[in-house]
């Protein structure tokens, strides 16, 4: 789960780290009142979309008095930015932050992020502060450093000190950047984050060190022990129909295609909407339903597929290990007349390819089935293959 | 033969008395595993099909001299329940429970260090060694004994693969679910090099799928080490957004890294064969037995 800087950097705030002073608006006349609040000669208005590159793409401004900080929120509150992270569609902006702005002397970049190798937290800086990260790490590795965490004794001072002189810190600095990280280290830690990064750490004027930006995304799986984090969630920033899958405990992912498939296990659903590729057809969604072969789920999911009339096809595709395939048959039969208007026909055509324990048996149901439209594919390729076929004679 | 596990191993199950750690008891049973006793906190005295429940790991263990065992604790619980089987000494810990949060993983694994035990998953549909064991919820009924040790990411591309081997007369030693998750247990090159060791293992066949460089760095160890059994391999995720979670935890393209491109490109330098599509997973492994000389010897069902 991803959350927005200001909330980002409230949470670090209270495990001591040093960030600027600043306050969340949702209108230009917020925007004012904040600046007036932080009653400094400069002050940053900036987008909050859960996506980088928010500067390039005009989301952040330096204003210098209360009427540039108006001016600056009216152009930027309602604007659809576009960068690297959020699509060709981009992400509309709806909220941002007044923030009190800093004496910068140089930009550092700071992160911990879990190391699957390892099976560590690693803590990770560069001098190259304010860069992509990824673009460093191909293009200038050697101006990375990582420290590998011990989880059984945490972040040690002899860590922080040795990243702090490894970024050639000025000596007054070294301190407060050790203090910096640790306090990065036991939010990342306390609040189960799968990233915590802070691009750019600065080096101020008076040789202190804060976080500029702040960015912490957060293990979905640990949220039923962060209540508070989960009440942070932005749902304008999430795709419509994802939040909806979610709730009814459906795996979805919208790919933007109009070949829908709906299939059990993520591996499996992975691979189909590959072979849908595999065939030129343009894949909808990534949607496991898991073992779950119940007719409201099925038809839940089928509701999710067609809304908008994004799909014109979809391709079930069902393994049966456990569960069985005449009781995935009935259900898709049951979810089919859950959302048929006459109760005998599906609004696209449906391919069905069920292989595993009892196949025989749900193909006979379905061959027998009153409902037009659905088709029963005798192999994986053939059924791909079919989808693909009837989506593409449906669009000419 | 196979790896692992075999009809003999001694098995408990931690978190029995659930409904479908129940159900699975009931499935491995028949299928010939010695599932020897169950754990449930509270519920000593007890019986799930016939097998006695303990309060704790070491009681079952001391009661029983079980060495390996299946957890299907609910996933707040499962940490805790995979270190108690560490603890207790056991060989083999199959954990295959899902959402397991990431940092408490990171403890087990530290947890773990020095110690024997191997753990398999979480987030896995476990194993099965052919007519002999199943530890976890892998089908019985579609695997058949032959010379192909499998591994997998992916709990239903376990099964498809086994499914089509078997049709195409291709048998399994022993089937690895390693999980979904990005910190586990046992990973792609761990699984290899059991399978190394195996004489009735011929050639493998490994499932990867987006997100980590597993596959990559299984690649470099094949090249190294195992030049004599030869390995198929199958990646899934070619269409998956950067940046998206494709329903397990692990599998995410982030920061440009753990592509399926990036995965294949790795395999194929080292001359592994990689299937196309999921459809030519059982096709694209015979041809690489025939190439390798091994199809008649493989051909066991």
């Amino acid at each position: 789960m991803n959350i927005h800087e200001y909330q980002s950097k409230q949470i670090l705030k209270s495990y001591g780290v040093k960030v600027p002073e600043g306050f969340p608006a949702f209108s230009v006349e917020e925007a004012v009142e904040n600046a007036k609040k932080l009653g400094t000669p400069v002050c940053v208005v900036k987008a909050q979309i859960h996506a980088g590159g928010r500067g390039k793409a005009g989301g952040v401004k330096v204003a210098k008095s209360l009427d540039e900080v108006k001016a600056y929120a009216s152009e930027i509150l309602g604007k659809v930015l576009v960068t690297h992270q959020t699509g060709p569609e981009g992400k509309k902006v709806n909220r941002l932050l007044i923030e009190a702005g800093a004496d910068i002397k140089k930009e550092y970049y700071l992160s911990f992020v879990i190391d699957r190798n390892t099976a560590r937290v690693v803590m990770m800086a560069s001098t190259e502060g304010g860069m992509e990260i990824e673009k460093v790490a191909a293009e200038t590795p050697e101006k990375i450093f990582k420290e590998t965490i011990d989880p059984a004794v945490g972040l040690l001072p002899f860590q922080t000190s040795r990243m702090a002189y490894k970024l050639g810190l000025p000596k007054e600095a070294v301190r407060p950047a050790q203090k910096l990280m640790g306090c990065l280290y036991n939010a990342f830690v306390g609040k189960d984050c799968s990233l915590a990064e802070i691009n750019p750490m600065v080096l101020t004027g008076d040789n202190d060190v804060m976080a500029l930006d702040a960015k912490l995304n957060f293990d979905d799986s640990a949220l039923f022990r962060h209540p508070d984090i989960a009440e942070l969630r932005d749902e304008t920033e999430e795709d419509p129909k994802e939040l909806e899958a979610a709730a009814a405990d459906l795996n979805y992912v919208n790919l933007g295609g109009d070949v829908a498939c709906m299939v059990n296990g993520a591996g499996l659903a992975m691979a189909t909407v590959d072979i849908i590729k595999y065939f030129g057809g343009e894949p909808a969604n990534f949607l496991d339903v898991g073992g779950d072969s119940n007719p409201e789920k099925i038809a839940k999911a089928f509701n999710i597929m067609l809304e908008g009339g994004q799909s014109k096809g979809i391709f079930v595709n069902i393994f049966g290990g456990i569960n069985r395939c005449d009781q995935v048959a009935k259900g898709i039969l049951e979810a089919a007349k859950l959302i048929s208007t006459d109760g005998k026909s599906l609004p696209v055509p449906v391919v069905v390819r069920l292989e595993g324990t009892n196949a025989e048996e749900g193909r006979e149901i379905l061959k027998n089935t009153p409902i037009k439209n659905v088709i029963m594919a005798p192999t994986m390729e053939g059924g791909a293959e079919t989808i693909v076929k009837l989506v593409k004679e449906a669009q000419a | 033969m196979g790896v692992l596990v075999n009809k003999d191993t001694k098995v408990i199950v931690q978190g029995i008395t659930g409904k479908q750690a129940a159900f699975h008891t009931r499935q491995m049973l028949d299928y010939g595993t010695k599932i020897v006793g169950g754990v449930t906190p509270g519920k000593a005295g007890q019986e799930v099909e016939g097998v006695p429940v303990f309060n704790t790991v070491q009681e079952a263990v001391e009661a029983t001299g079980a060495t390996a065992s299946v957890i299907y604790v609910p996933a707040r619980f499962a940490a805790d329940s995979i270190m108690e089987g560490v603890d207790a000494g056991l060989e083999l810990v199959v954990c295959i429970t899902e959402h397991i949060p990431v940092e408490d993983m990171v403890k087990v694994r530290r947890y773990m260090e020095g110690k024997k035990t191997r753990l398999i998953g979480p987030n896995c549909p476990g194993i099965l060694t052919t007519d002999e064991a199943k530890l976890g919820i892998i089908p019985g009924n579609i695997q058949k004994k032959g010379h192909v040790g499998l591994v997998s990411r992916s709990g239903t591309l376990t099964y498809e693969a086994a499914f089509q081997l078997m049709n195409a007369g291709i048998g399994v030693t022993t089937a690895i679910g390693i999980g979904g998750d990005p910190v586990k247990g046992t990973d792609f090159i761990d699984a290899l090099a059991l399978f190394k060791d195996d004489p009735e293992t011929k050639a493998v066949l490994m499932i990867g799928e987006i997100g980590g460089n597993a596959e990559e760095t299984a690649a470099q160890w094949i090249k190294e080490n195992m030049p004599d059994k030869p390995v198929t391999a199958f990646i899934s995720g070619r269409q998956a957004p950067p940046g998206k979670r494709m329903g397990h935890a692990g599998a995410i393209i982030s920061g440009g890294k753990g592509t399926a491109a990036d995965k294949i490109k790795a395999l194929n330098e080292v001359g592994i064969e990689v299937a196309d599509t999921v459809a030519h997973i059982g096709d694209t492994v015979v041809e690489t037995l025939k190439k390798a000389g091994i199809y008649d010897e493989c051909h066991t069902c």
